[in-house]
């Protein structure tokens, strides 16, 4: 059955994508709520540079991350300079390719979340008296937190998958970098499909979790307010 | 008021009742459809074309020798030859699960050992005249020292690509190497796997690794690379490589006459300009 390895990568891969959901939270909030309220002249190029990871192969996003934070890359290079730090082949590559690719999808189930609001609620409360602050906290949130949930769990269920990006920027180092896909990509490879369908029962048991949490949550009260 | 139900990727419908309506005419749909199909049919031919070519699934390791061999092949025998480059191990694999090779030519005998096994290579056509050996590199701007396979248990040394030590031919040697050298222990949280050995040498290229073993015929082939350390043939595993004629090749003819042309002197000369080692016919 499942080795001491196994429970090892399903827990690493478990983690780091719950991590990389979180460290994308704030980020994917503000651009959400920038493009739901905000027009510019030059929006619809922003919006297109946000999907750019969800459109363009997975592995193409990697080779740019790796020559990004590579040690001769721009930030890269900076960072193992003054901070000695290595992000290439190391669990912090991991972490910052699954928040990458999994960015796109959380702004955009962001965005439709704070459009969705109704202005109107928000008005209301503001001929009450309360601060743009206090409506937000207390009108806008919460009424959009459904679709916020919903797609910080989407944002997961991708990271939980990611593979081009990941393979590029981190590797497969065992007990290291090695996440459920590659472990799996790696297992067919060397032959060993007993191994590999042990990971994919685990990766499915993981994915139906995940679309059915934010199926309910999608699907919950549709309350009249 | 009613809050619609949540679909994170669509927009939501502002308008529920204006029904957007498209209506593409019948002659456009048409002339798509005629295109496509001419376009289907197209490649359809181009790959009837195609399927004369010889496929050779060849490690990554031989890639630049054997272009050099193919371009003058096709010349003198009018046979096409493509290649599949890649680590030995994955390639072994595609050819179990049914791949289109016609020839096999691997960076271990065990690879080939395996495919025997399973009836899947013609044994009478298999050979093996090339070796090859092992150097410790390090990227040519790099001030590290590694003039042993000991340094690279030192503390300098933090990070080491290989070819995959638990599959891949050349990480598989590497490994050998180091363990009859009693260092794999102290080295094993440093290695970096990597699909195959041009991989580990693109990741010591790049500078993201700190040092990486490798063929001598790779180390060569790179500007980017120094070499700190040759590995003696005594203090490595014997390299070889053996090739074969695929049973179910379509073409297993002109694979016998290839294989004839890869064990000739003519190609030898071609594999030794690279730095193999090609060994004296019996």
């Amino acid at each position: 059955m499942m080795s001491a390895e196994d429970w090892q990568i399903v827990w690493f891969t478990a983690w780091v994508s719950a991590l990389s959901t979180l460290v994308i939270l704030p980020f994917g909030l503000a651009a959400g709520l920038l493009l739901a309220r905000r027009d510019w002249p030059s929006k619809s190029g922003v919006e297109t540079i946000l999907s750019l990871p969800l459109v363009m192969p997975p592995v193409a996003t990697g080779l740019i991350l790796l020559k990004l934070l590579g040690r001769r890359g721009a930030l890269g290079g900076f960072l193992h300079d003054t901070l000695h730090l290595d992000i290439v082949f190391t669990w912090l590559a991991v972490l910052v390719s699954l928040s990458v690719m999994s960015f796109p999808l959380l702004v955009r189930s962001v965005r439709v979340a704070f459009e969705e609001v109704n202005p109107r609620l928000e008005q209301i409360a503001r001929t009450l008296g309360a601060s743009d602050l206090r409506v937000f906290w207390a009108i806008t949130m919460p009424l959009a937190a459904r679709g916020i949930i919903a797609g910080m769990i989407l944002a997961f269920a991708r990271a939980l998958g990611e593979f081009g990006a990941t393979i590029m920027v981190a590797g497969n180092i065992p007990g290291q970098t090695s996440t459920l896909s590659l472990a799996i990509f790696q297992s067919v490879q060397l032959g060993q499909d007993s191994h590999a369908f042990r990971l994919l029962a685990v990766s499915v048991v993981l994915a139906f979790a995940a679309v059915w949490a934010s199926e309910y949550l999608a699907r919950r009260k549709r309350a009249p307010l | 008021m009613k809050l619609l139900g949540l679909n994170p990727i669509a927009t939501p419908v502002k308008h529920p009742t204006v029904q957007p309506r498209y209506s593409i005419h019948s002659a456009v749909v048409n002339s798509v459809l005629r295109r496509l199909t001419a376009g289907f049919v197209v490649a359809l031919i181009w790959c009837a074309a195609r399927a004369g070519d010889l496929t050779v699934f060849a490690a990554a390791s031989l890639s630049d020798a054997l272009k050099e061999i193919a371009v003058i092949y096709e010349k003198q025998s009018g046979d096409r030859v493509v290649f599949n480059f890649g680590a030995s191990s994955v390639l072994a694999r595609q050819i179990e699960e049914g791949a289109p090779a016609d020839i096999f030519f691997s960076a271990d005998e065990a690879k080939m050992d395996g495919l025997e096994k399973l009836g899947l290579i013609l044994k009478e056509t298999r050979r093996s005249r090339l070796s090859n050996s092992l150097v410790i590199v390090v990227a040519a701007d790099s001030p590290l020292q590694v003039p042993s396979a000991h340094d690279l248990a030192g503390d300098k040394v933090k990070r080491i690509a290989l070819a995959d030590p638990k599959a891949v031919p050349a990480g598989v040697y590497a490994r050998a190497y180091l363990e009859k050298a009693r260092l794999w222990p102290a080295v094993e949280r440093k290695i970096v796997p990597t699909e195959n050995v041009r991989a580990a040498l693109a990741a010591v290229e790049s500078g993201n690794v700190d040092a990486g073993i490798v063929y001598k015929t790779d180390a060569r082939i790179s500007r980017k690379v120094r070499v700190t350390c040759e590995v003696k043939p005594e203090e490595g595993p014997p390299i070889s490589y053996p090739m074969a004629v695929v049973k179910e090749s379509s073409r297993i003819e002109a694979g016998k006459r290839f294989v004839r042309h890869l064990d000739s002197g003519e190609a030898g000369r071609v594999f030794e300009k690279y730095g193999f080692i090609v060994r004296k016919q019996r």
